[in-house]
């Protein structure tokens, strides 16, 4: 044997399983870890004491009633997109086409406001949730409807459905143009403010949020038991793990593709409704702003429990108005701020790695010439 | 210190997170002997030799070749050392000839010459007693010639050591002896070989030694002329088992299943069964043999609804009357015409299971449906799940735990378990033992056998021949996806059931030609 090669390292094995409190123990080291590399940056990129940016960022998210209202309206519209991904994605059926699926919820929102502004306040609010739901699950259709019939990828379906989506906005843009030549729709009714979510605590549309809270929870109870105790539901998990156990099950693997499309798309389109009429009471091609994107991640690290996507949910959010608070008020680049957010992201994600695997290092020197003597 | 030994494992520890599958075994090889590596499913045998080729590292003990104390950190590595394994699963090409797979990956710096290559296979085999034509493509060869060319593979790169894990799993009892010869004229030139099984008459015939493995401990090595099959049995299950199936004479078999003139294609267009036709009868037991690919998969499956059919007939029948075609139907169409049908698939995770749901979980893929309700019932298939985790002695954690990380057979005791449970009338298996222990294997046996006398027609796909002769009524052989021959059970022997099962690919290499 010309060189003798040594016990590798370390090496790496699949955990079986972890306890509760291991896991809560990882993560609370990934975050206190994630503080530590971030400040450090802080320290040697905008030379402040990095405690002082974290209660910037927390002021940013909560500093006053009104901020902590916008952090959790913006976490409910996050968080209801990911609960309508979470059918599709536990049928492993890549629906990235929530971006797309949240403008045409808008879009229905903004025409019912524009259309039948005449209608009782209940009644309009009903037939603008219907027509978003309705829209969002037109577009999930298409590409579970061409998936089950011919068998399309649906990722790039999907995908392309959301190009489709931007340019349709575009055009209704250009149409519902106000004032002319601004090129966007303006803030829609302001004056009569007909089709606004009205506040729960308060006369004034825009004072809480408390009824998008309303709406979303509904939807993450609902598709949480939909998931887990309906025949539906069982349906959906048989076909994500094997569609040839989902045919041996008598399961009609495509009218589920279909059917969980439409759900999919339908709640997506709600989230879009909340978008337009519970926050921002307008449409453009940025209104999904990516969070069809985010949700994705949201729903994937929650592994499509809905009630965990609310933790999830929360924490993106948070790091994302704590980043804007800091650039504003320490007059640094928005980049620093992002940085220091994807820092303590890798973290956090990061230690999943060592939630679902064990790394067991080699063993000391001494011990191992025991065993080769 | 002993000269004689090729290779020398001491002490050697494997395991797989909670899972011990190695603890301190100790094993010799000896220069120029075939030693049997006997243990049942589950047992470390494999586990054990991929430590030796390289694939896994030991997590403790030492290793010795030819007296050294050695590392062997990859297969590159145990090549170094003269050590070639034949896997159960080929890792070839298919689309590269034989003389390209036995070369890649070789690196001897010298120019890639193919001719001298292709001519240094043809010595190889020649010297040994193999067949083999050097340019003939991988996806055109029998599972017997891809075989061959993993084997001289291991020989073109100067093994000296040579493992072969469950070789015979894939082969007639013709092939085999071919293969089995092949061995000894090996053994003669003083390799020494490694024989990875579970058949005992194989062990008998083939080793001088045996090393018998028991839930990843090592029991002893014994000389095969100093033993026989009981006593091997015994040190395998660590008690003593009676090998004996009951064998009930069939009560009133009345035509069950009648399929006639089969024909399906694959998605390719390739022929998987041609002009099949067959009787099962209730309260028997119908063997189906054949060797791996013969079409035992696209059969079940088509009468299950699951495979399309180009043409021919499938029809249901009970008590002579109330005959329901069945071509064309789906699953769920065939259980709502009230047959009731039980299957238990070749592939169970990817078919017969849900691997991600525990055993409540899989026991409502029969039952999900039951009831109008908008919900599950969870309630009768849990209590169904503890039932068979009682009966079958299912070891899991809980009914909830995922099946996917059960062990083999526990995972087929759930599937077995489910699929009786449903109380069909006809019950279809796909190697249904496949991966499971001996008792275990047994219970199953007579599970079948129970349903047998109950009435209902049973169709068994096996691949021990031995079990087949002994558990079946009547044999069906297949061959390249056309009936060869079907044949009483209990008066046809192994050699003639051996015959059918290449009867046809003979036909089909001459016309090659």
């Amino acid at each position: 044997m010309s060189k003798s090669k040594s016990e590798p390292l370390f090496r790496i094995s699949k955990r079986d399983d972890i306890s509760f409190k291991k896991a809560l123990m990882i993560r609370a080291i990934a975050l206190a870890a994630a503080l530590l590399v971030a400040g450090i940056v802080i320290i040697m990129i905008v030379h402040v004491n990095p405690f002082k940016v974290y209660g910037t960022m927390f002021l940013g998210a909560f500093g006053t009633r009104m901020r902590s209202w916008v952090t959790v309206r913006d976490i409910m519209t996050l968080l209801c997109i990911a609960v309508g991904l979470a059918p599709a994605f536990a049928m492993k059926f890549w629906n990235v086409g929530a971006e797309g699926q949240i403008l045409i919820g808008g879009i229905s929102t903004v025409f019912c406001m524009k259309y039948f502004d005449n209608l009782p306040t209940f009644v309009l609010f009903l037939v603008m949730i219907i027509t978003s739901m309705l829209c969002g699950a037109i577009w999930g259709f298409l590409p579970g409807f061409f998936k089950a019939n011919w068998n399309t990828n649906e990722t790039l379906f999907t995908l392309m459905m959301n190009y489709i989506a931007i340019q349709f906005t575009s055009f209704m843009v250009a149409k519902w143009e106000n004032p002319f030549g601004s090129n966007s729709v303006g803030i829609v009714n302001n004056d009569s403010m007909r089709g606004w979510l009205p506040s729960m605590f308060s006369s004034s549309p825009g004072d809480d949020y408390g009824w998008n809270v309303v709406i979303v929870m509904i939807a993450v109870v609902a598709m949480f038991v939909y998931l887990k105790y309906s025949k539906q539901g069982y349906e959906i998990s048989v076909v994500g793990d094997s569609v040839n156990t989902a045919r041996y099950a008598g399961i009609r693997v495509n009218k589920v593709y279909i059917r969980t499309m439409l759900i999919s798309g339908a709640v997506c389109g709600l989230a879009g409704f909340v978008a337009v009429s519970g926050a921002s009471h307008t449409i453009s091609t940025s209104t999904a702003g990516g969070r069809g994107f985010t949700a994705i991640i949201v729903a994937w690290l929650a592994k499509f429990n809905t009630f965990t996507m609310i933790f999830i949910s929360a924490l993106l959010i948070f790091l994302d108005k704590g980043a804007s608070q800091i650039a504003s008020d320490y007059h640094i680049n928005e980049h620093v701020s992002q940085i220091i957010t994807s820092i303590i992201l890798f973290f956090l994600l990061g230690c999943e790695f060592f939630i679902n695997y064990n790394v067991k290092f080699k063993k000391s020197s001494k011990k191992s010439k025991e065993v080769a003597a | 210190m002993d000269t004689n030994l090729a290779v020398e494992m001491r002490k050697v520890t494997k395991t797989f997170g909670s899972v011990v599958a190695n603890e301190n075994v100790d094993m010799q090889l000896r220069k120029g002997e075939i030693l049997s590596l006997l243990g049942e499913n589950g047992s470390g045998k494999t586990t054990l030799m991929n430590m030796l080729s390289g694939i896994y590292f030991p997590d403790s003990g030492q290793i010795l070749i030819d007296g050294k104390p050695v590392t062997i950190a990859s297969p590159k590595d145990a090549f170094k050392f003269g050590i070639g394994m034949i896997h159960q699963h080929f890792k070839l090409i298919d689309v590269f000839t034989a003389t390209e797979n036995i070369v890649l990956g070789l690196e001897d710096n010298k120019k890639f010459d193919l001719e001298a290559a292709s001519k240094k296979v043809l010595e190889i085999a020649e010297k040994y007693g193999f067949q083999i034509n050097p340019k003939q493509k991988i996806y055109e060869m029998s599972v017997s010639q891809k075989q061959t060319v993993e084997i001289i593979k291991t020989l073109y790169r100067g093994a000296q050591i040579l493992i072969l894990d469950e070789p015979t799993a894939v082969l007639t009892p013709q092939e085999t002896e071919k293969l089995f010869a092949v061995m000894k004229k090996m053994r003669a030139d003083g390799k020494s070989i490694i024989i990875i099984t579970h058949k005992l008459n194989e062990v008998m015939e083939i080793s001088d030694r045996v090393a018998v493995l028991r839930k990843g401990q090592y029991i002893a090595t014994v000389n095969t002329s100093e033993t026989n099959p009981q006593a091997l049995t015994d040190m395998m299950v660590g008690r003593a088992t009676v090998l004996d199936i009951n064998r009930p004479e069939p009560v009133n078999p009345e035509p069950r299943l009648v399929v006639e003139n089969l024909t399906c294609v694959d998605e390719e267009g390739v022929k998987r069964l041609d002009n099949v036709s067959f009787t099962a009868y209730s309260g028997e037991i119908l063997g189906i043999a054949g060797v791996a690919g013969s079409g035992q998969r696209e059969l079940l499956e088509a009468v299950a609804g699951l495979y399309p059919v180009k043409s021919g007939t499938i029809v249901y029948s009970s008590d002579y009357k109330n005959s329901k075609s069945l071509v064309g139907l789906d699953p769920l169409s065939i259980r709502k015409m009230g047959v009731t049908m039980s299957f238990v698939p070749e592939d169970r995770l990817g078919m017969g299971l849900v691997g991600t749901m525990g055993m409540t979980g899989n026991m409502m893929i029969r039952s999900w449906r039951k009831g109008k309700s908008f919900f599950l019932d969870r309630k009768s298939p849990d209590k169904l799940a503890q039932k068979i985790k009682e009966e079958l002695e299912v070891v899991t954690p809980d009914v909830n735990y995922p099946v996917r990380r059960l062990s083999g057979g526990n995972v087929q005791k759930v599937l077995v378990g489910r699929e009786i449970a449903a109380a069909p009338s006809v019950l279809m298996t796909a190697y249904a033992v496949r991966g499971l222990d001996i008792n275990t294997s047994y219970t199953i046996y007579n599970l079948l056998t129970a349903q047998k006398e109950k009435g209902v027609a049973v169709v068994y796909v096996g691949e021990d021949l031995d079990v087949i002769l002994a558990l079946c009524d009547r044999v069906m052989v297949l061959c390249g996806g056309q009936v060869s021959g079907i044949v009483d059970a209990r008066t046809t022997t192994k050699e003639e059931i051996g015959l059918l099962m290449t009867q046809f690919r003979r036909e089909g290499a001459k016309e090659n030609e």
